[in-house]
């Protein structure tokens, strides 16, 4: 007898569940066929879900592209000393070995104008144009890489007057000074990237809101009568939250088929230009993980953007 | 002692509604009701009357928990609804049956869609709803209409889909607010034979109407208000 009422229970409590999921699944898929049954309506929503997010995931991987360009170049201390014209070859030659006995100085490399020259004919691209000069215009220059031990940018710079005091230097340069620049640059444009994708992702949670908002105004007969014949908050706002699911996913990938499509169109000009900086550059394209990330990300934002709807105004529509 | 204890508790079980000296004043509109005491047995038929304005649909709106009392008690099946929670309101809504003059159907939605809703509600499962939806719709001399839409409905019509509605759930009592306010003398007498067919099978039946030559003929109990005052059928 107990063991009949057990299965009787265990029978019931499945039931229950099933009826659960089944709501559920009817919550899923009815909403998209309400979607899909004011077209007009919800393509305008989605299309402008999706010039949000893929603002949003347009400066990500426009950030995420020339990081990729410049994380390649080292940064090194190395440094140029650029000679006076009256300088000569050999003159230069043995500045350079004299630099060489410098304690804090790990190599130096002296590049000849002639040199310069032939590297700069061969890589620039001018070729044909600097054929046309009759003098060299290039300087003699030293190339100094300071030892690792100096890493503070005070040593260098002390480093930097010294060579610049000795009577044949024109002026030094720090190489790869441009890339330590560009790098934090890069930091702030990240930063701001954040910043702006915070603001885009409210934008989106508040369009679903307001979309969720509307759609409940239409449906207000529906809320009510539901409640009056005893349905919980939580059931009335399962197909509203799985609108703005359906919404912040369509979305979601409308955002990212318009960066696709963007960044398919540049593919070709920006290689081309790459390959005229002789450039291994390729153009990077949202990965898979990326790609499930933005979809995810959009369709929680959505749905959170309706829910705070819902909550709000499902406390404020009472039956009358 | 012991006689009029357990008559006490008999008396509990046999009530299933019951008003406690209760008032109800809008902020803006005065006193609506005021000092309203009764109580409704299981399966009784009771017909609430007054002209508009005398309380009947606020009334109502108590025991629908629509609206909440501002003194006194309302206990519906031993629960006093008067102070409950805002969760707890839909569990106890699923034991009204409510039914409205203007009928509230959803009218994109099919006759089985509306009349499913309550079960729908409650979680019950595919093949239970099915059956009872069929069962209510035949109660009330629907059955085929299924794939209707209420539009394509007489007003009749479309009330008796308002009542499968609210039997669907087999509940513990029926609220009706002027059923019969938009039909015909003969649709409210069938309305009405309805009625008495649910009472008889021991479900209470709460009937606000003005209609009192309809009252007067079926010879139920009645309660009159006046003024948001009972005048009349308050006690048994």
């Amino acid at each position: 007898m107990r063991n009949k009422n057990k299965k009787d229970l265990i029978e019931r409590i499945k039931e229950k569940f099933e009826a659960y999921l089944l709501n559920h699944a009817h919550g899923l898929f009815s909403s998209l066929g309400r979607l899909s049954r004011t077209p007009f309506t919800s393509a305008m929503t989605i299309l402008v879900l999706a010039i949000s997010i893929s603002l949003a995931g347009g400066f990500y991987i426009l950030i995420a592209n020339i990081q990729q360009l410049t994380g390649n170049l080292q940064t090194t201390n190395q440094m140029s000393l650029f000679l006076h014209d009256n300088v000569n070859e050999n003159a230069g030659e043995k500045l350079a070995e004299q630099i060489k006995q410098n304690l804090n100085v790990d190599s130096v490399k002296f590049i000849t104008k002639k040199q310069a020259m032939e590297e700069f004919k061969a890589n620039s691209g001018f070729g044909d144009a600097l054929n046309a000069l009759d003098t060299n215009p290039l300087p003699n220059v030293i190339q100094v890489l300071p030892k690792n031990v100096l890493i503070s940018s005070d040593e260098i710079g002390k480093l930097m007057t010294e060579f610049k005091q000795l009577p044949q230097v024109d002026f030094v340069q720090i190489d790869m000074q441009w890339v330590e620049r560009l790098q934090t640059i890069l930091t702030i444009a990240d930063r701001g990237v954040f910043l702006v994708s915070l603001l885009l992702g409210f934008a989106v949670t508040f369009i679903t809101g307001n979309t969720i908002r509307l759609e409940l105004h239409n449906r207000q007969d529906e809320v009510l009568i539901s409640k009056l014949i005893g349905a919980t908050d939580a059931f009335i706002q399962r197909p509203f939250l799985y609108t703005g699911l359906w919404l912040g996913l369509l979305g979601g990938f409308f955002g990212w088929l318009i960066v696709s499509i963007v960044l398919l169109i540049l593919k070709n000009p920006v290689e081309k230009l790459s390959s005229l900086y002789n450039s291994g550059f390729e153009l990077q394209f949202l990965s898979f993980f990326e790609f499930i990330s933005l979809l995810i990300l959009a369709s929680l934002l959505a749905m959170l953007g309706s829910w705070a709807v819902m909550v709000y105004q499902l406390r404020r529509i009472r039956p009358l | 002692m012991q006689r009029t204890l357990s008559m006490h508790c008999l008396q509990k079980i046999k009530t299933m509604l019951r008003f406690e000296h209760v008032s109800k004043r809008y902020p803006d509109a005065g006193e609506a009701l005021t000092d309203i005491s009764f109580h409704l047995e299981r399966g009784e038929m009771v017909f609430l009357t007054g002209r508009s304005g005398a309380g009947k649909s606020t009334l109502l709106k108590l025991i629908a928990m629509i609206e909440q009392c501002s003194r006194g008690n309302v206990i519906f099946d031993g629960e006093n609804i008067s102070r409950i929670s805002e969760r707890r309101i839909p569990y106890i809504r699923r034991n009204l049956g409510l039914i409205f003059q203007d009928y509230k159907l959803l009218h994109d939605r099919t006759v089985f869609d509306n009349v499913a809703l309550p079960l729908i509600v409650s979680g019950v499962n595919h093949m239970e709803i099915s059956r009872r939806v069929r069962a209510a719709l035949d109660k009330v001399s629907l059955l085929g209409m299924e794939r209707k839409y209420p539009l394509s409905l007489s007003g009749g019509e479309q009330q008796r889909v308002g009542i499968a509605r609210a039997i669907v759930n087999k509940p513990k009592i029926i609220l009706a607010d002027e059923p019969t306010g938009n039909l015909d003398p003969d649709l409210s007498a069938e309305v009405m034979r309805m009625f008495e067919e649910f009472k008889q099978v021991g479900v209470t039946v709460f009937i606000a109407t003005h209609d009192l030559e309809l009252v007067n003929r079926l010879g139920h109990r009645v309660m009159t208000l006046n003024k948001g005052r009972l005048v009349g059928g308050g006690q048994v």
